[in-house]
């Protein structure tokens, strides 16, 4: 399976539909479009991990990479991810503190428009 | 002798079918369904490491894995040929406590290695490094 990337703007934050296998190969897919976001202004950024069947480092680093990105502009990515086997990696490398980690998209969205 | 053994060049598109190899022959080895995503997790963390000092210091080698099912616990052996790679520190060093807010391990790849696989070895073969690691198989992991 490879990576699906979608993406469409809901209440003024952009949600990022992942599908497929994020890894050393698929990863660069991923980060070009993280940039591409921050960079046309984006800064509000939920990314939708559903339907992600396989995540490993790489594509970890790519999301600390657009945390960060994002943080530099006071922005926000937050992460919608229910499935036990992805959630475990994040808390293996105690990333669980890093990213907020909703169970749904409306979820995510709502709890970052409280926070404002 | 190992079950399976596979070369493959140091490229980031062969991780996947390495890791789905390692992952069929877990399988047919008798490890526990719960623990497949954590031998296709652990295994693809190590070549993807392999693949990356590879390509930093010797693009033309191949990634050697060993796959060894036959005994008590499913092992795997992900050898890499770069003199180069002096880089491992095992145990991984957690994330520091600084000021950073998205501080995260230094090498991520081992800290994942390191929570997914109870039995992990690091030492130097030849040129290069070895990363052991293994699984409960077989009559013992029912």
């Amino acid at each position: 399976m490879d990576l699906k990337l979608e993406h469409h703007t809901t209440d003024g934050i952009e949600v990022v539909d992942v599908e497929g296998e994020i890894d050393v190969y698929t990863a660069p897919r991923l980060r070009e479009l993280l940039i591409d976001l921050v960079n046309g202004g984006h800064y509000q950024l939920v990314v939708n991990m559903e339907k992600v069947e396989f995540l490993d480092s790489t594509g970890l680093g790519v999301l600390v990479g657009g945390l960060k990105r994002v943080r530099a502009h006071d922005g926000s990515l937050d992460l919608v991810c229910t499935q036990e086997r992805i959630l475990k990696i994040f808390r293996i490398t105690g990333l669980t503190k890093v990213f907020g980690i909703h169970d749904g998209v409306d979820e995510a969205i709502a709890a970052r428009k409280s926070e404002k | 002798m190992a079950t399976v053994e596979m070369t493959f060049t140091p490229l980031p598109a062969h991780v996947r079918t390495a890791r789905l190899v390692a992952t069929a022959v877990a399988r047919r080895s008798g490890v526990p369904e719960a623990l497949l995503d954590e031998v296709r997790l652990a295994v693809g963390e190590a070549c993807s490491r392999a693949v990356e000092v590879h390509r930093e210091h010797c693009p033309a080698e191949p990634v050697r894995v060993a796959l060894t099912g036959a005994g008590e616990r499913f092992e795997v052996v992900v050898t890499n040929a770069a003199a180069g790679d002096e880089g491992m520190a095992w145990p991984p060093k957690p994330a520091a406590d600084g000021q950073d807010p998205v501080a995260v391990p230094a090498e991520l790849g081992l800290a994942v290695i390191a929570g997914l696989a109870d039995d992990v070895q690091v030492s130097r073969n030849g040129d290069g490094l070895s990363i052991r690691m293994s699984w409960p198989s077989g009559a013992l992991a029912g």
